[in-house]
């Protein structure tokens, strides 16, 4: 086995890891040596075509498919130099208030999170999509929403050139989304950071790893890693544990880490999500343009949930409908007239809901639905489909239907009737997540927490998490913008402990 | 029938299972009935791709699963699922979407997620649909209708 020495390794290269490498990236210039190690690859600009299977095959953990422990529910996390934020939309939202306040963090305010995110907001170039550029799929669920007297909101986004594709989700093809891809880890590597893909952390201790690279596989994309493939004995006197709310708690589990920190892998949350379409009576620019230029947050402390407008494409779309045979295919056939809303539970943490690891040491993740979130999926659901038919729809599809799973604009009276939550049968109903939080969260003590507030591990000097691992409880919004603030937090304290544990 | 007419292709999975898996396709994406050879083809292979690199273990299961719905219905209409009509096959369909077991509900959900890749992942079926997306975004859309203003967001 190669042994290698580095002052810090970085484990992960998303929202956070992609931010801590820049943030510490000064450092080099005082001689330290500091490494990124990515599982995923690093992909050339030409390779992002846009289409389906191949870009989910090459970008996300599991194609895409990655199942709960009770397989009803599909997560959504990426696997790529960049992490998730290459197949994010870049909406750049930071939480309420009360969410913050809620996490009971001590010593951490929105006002800090706000300060600490306006850097990057700076750097990632975030802005509303101009008006002229906003498609009909964004522009009915504003107009939909106005009509209902409901307070639709823009999205900030992280664009630089943006063309409009309307893929963001299986990585931009004109790399106008400003993710750590483009922009945090390009300036880390300039200052001497080293970003090793293909990388997998098998084992963290005190001050070390033991890590896997693996070959480019034949017809693959990506470019191949830095390090010749086999295995490796790191020492690093820091180690940033960022490799996502999945894979953090996982890694430290199978480090034989769990009988020390007893929270270890609970409190995970996800937005639980699923999406709903209505069909207009005429064509409408959907698959083209930012997708995700709206959304929808009035309801959340109240029935717990928020919409997003959304545009996925033709098997992602098909597998997120509910049923099949003729139905499911009305609406897959009327693709260019079809408008969609992301309805996301704001779920809270539940005992049942965590990470652990299987045999082989890989993550398993238990979710079960709590009422909670069935009642925030079911009302979310009842108000995009009004949302839907005050835009003109003809007919939407209801997931949670007690009969079929079309809905005419004739019965928009009906709504309270037609959805139910009785009829939220998982396993049925085609639910999925991105939004992959908690395992690690911060607080006080190794008794409910599994790091101090500002990402240190209880218990273990040198070893830090810096991802949504360490959020005590669910964001509400899009979470890349509040990762990289705690990410920055994080970082800002490695440079102050750096003198003693150096 | 559906999958009467489904070519041998190199389709290390789902090679001895074929006709029933054309059979539950057909029924999830009736178009799919109206498929060709080379559209067969190209729905095995997308779906023989996704595969690949799963374990050996989901590939016997998957087959294990096949089987099961070619000789499950036979308890209830005397005849394998690729010799009922349409109209059956989707209410024994049904009736595993809605089974009170949940590992039969997830069952079929991955099923119907392979069929449904198998059908949607084929570019031929983003033209059939009419979904347009293109790398070259507004650009794109605007060539085919015929203006030419450039449409960049955000640009430095």
């Amino acid at each position: 086995m190669t042994k290698l020495s580095y002052d810090i390794i970085i484990v992960g290269s998303g929202a956070g890891g992609g931010t801590v490498a820049q943030e510490l990236s000064s450092l080099c210039a005082s001689g330290l040596r500091i490494a990124v190690l990515e599982k995923g690859p690093k992909l050339r600009d030409d390779e992002f075509t846009g289409r389906e299977l191949e870009m989910a095959s090459a970008l996300y953990e599991d194609d895409g498919g990655f199942l709960t422990a009770e397989k009803t529910m599909t997560l959504a996390f990426g696997c790529a130099y960049g992490g998730s934020t290459v197949v994010y939309t870049g909406t750049s939202l930071l939480p309420p208030e009360r969410v913050i306040q809620h996490w009971n963090v001590p010593g951490l305010t929105l006002a800090e999170i706000e300060q600490r995110a306006q850097k990057f907001k700076l750097e990632n170039n975030v802005q509303l999509v101009e008006d002229r550029f906003i498609n009909e799929n964004n522009r009915l669920f504003v107009e939909g929403c106005r009509r209902l007297g409901y307070d639709s909101r823009q999205f900030p986004v992280n664009l630089r050139g943006c063309r409009g594709s309307s893929l963001c989700n299986l990585g931009c093809p004109n790399q106008a989304k400003q993710g750590t891809n483009r922009v945090q880890l390009p300036k880390a590597e300039s200052h001497g950071v080293e970003v090793i893909t293909r990388c997998e952390v098998l084992r963290v201790g005190e001050k070390q790893l033991t890590v896997r690279v693996a070959a480019k596989p034949k017809g693959a994309k990506g470019e191949p890693s830095a390090w010749e493939p086999g295995e490796y004995e790191i020492a690093a006197r820091i180690i940033v544990l960022s490799a996502g709310s999945i894979n953090t708690p996982a890694l430290m589990l199978r480090s034989g880490l769990g009988a020390k920190l007893p929270r270890l892998g609970h409190g995970f949350t996800s937005h639980p999500a699923f999406i709903m379409v209505g069909e207009h009576s005429r064509p409408i620019t959907n698959a083209v343009g930012h997708p995700k230029s709206f959304y929808l947050d009035q309801f959340a402390a109240s029935d717990h949930y928020v919409l997003e407008t959304c545009m996925y494409f033709p098997f992602i779309t098909a597998k997120s409908l509910a049923g099949f045979g003729p139905d499911h295919s009305r609406f897959m056939r009327a693709f260019p007239r079809l408008q969609m809303i992301l309805v996301l539970a704001c779920d809270d943490i539940d005992e049942h809901n965590r990470i652990t690891i299987d045999a082989q040491g890989r993550p398993v993740v238990h979710y079960r639905f709590t009422p909670q979130v069935v009642r925030g999926l079911v009302r979310g659901a009842i108000a995009s489909a009004r949302i839907f038919f005050a835009a003109g729809a003809e007919r939407c599809h209801m997931p949670v239907s007690r009969g079929s799973t079309v809905v005419e604009a004739k019965d928009s009276g009906r709504l309270e009737e037609i959805a139910q939550e009785s009829s939220f049968v998982p396993g049925k109903l085609p639910v999925s997540a991105a939004h992959l939080q908690g395992g690690c969260a911060m607080g006080r003590t190794a008794a409910d927490s599994v790091t101090d507030a500002f990402g240190r591990v209880h218990g273990i000097p040198g070893l830090y998490v810096a991802d949504a691992s360490l959020f005590p409880n669910s964001l509400e919004i899009n979470p890349y913008l509040t990762i990289m603030a705690l990410a920055d937090r994080v970082a800002e304290t490695i440079r102050k402990d750096t003198p003693a544990l150096l | 029938m559906p999958g009467a007419s489904v070519p041998e292709t190199n389709s290390p999975v789902l090679a001895p299972v074929r006709a029933i898996f054309a059979a539950i396709v057909s029924t999830i994406v009736p178009e799919a009935s109206g498929l060709g050879d080379r559209g067969w083809t190209d729905v095995e292979q997308m779906v023989e791709l996704a595969l690949r690199d799963r374990p050996a273990e989901i590939k016997s299961q998957l087959r294990l699963a096949l089987r099961a719905i070619q000789w499950m219905p036979a308890l209830r209409y005397g005849k394998p699922f690729t010799s009922l009509n349409a109209a059956q096959r989707s209410r024994f369909l049904s009736s595993l979407e809605n089974h009170r077991l949940q590992i039969v509900r997830v069952g079929f959900w991955g099923l119907r997620t392979l069929a449904l890749l198998g059908y949607y992942a084929r570019p031929e079926a983003g033209r059939e649909i009419g979904y347009t997306a293109d790398p070259r975004g507004w650009d794109a859309r605007h060539r085919e209708i015929g203006t030419s203003e450039h449409r960049d967001i955000g640009k430095a």
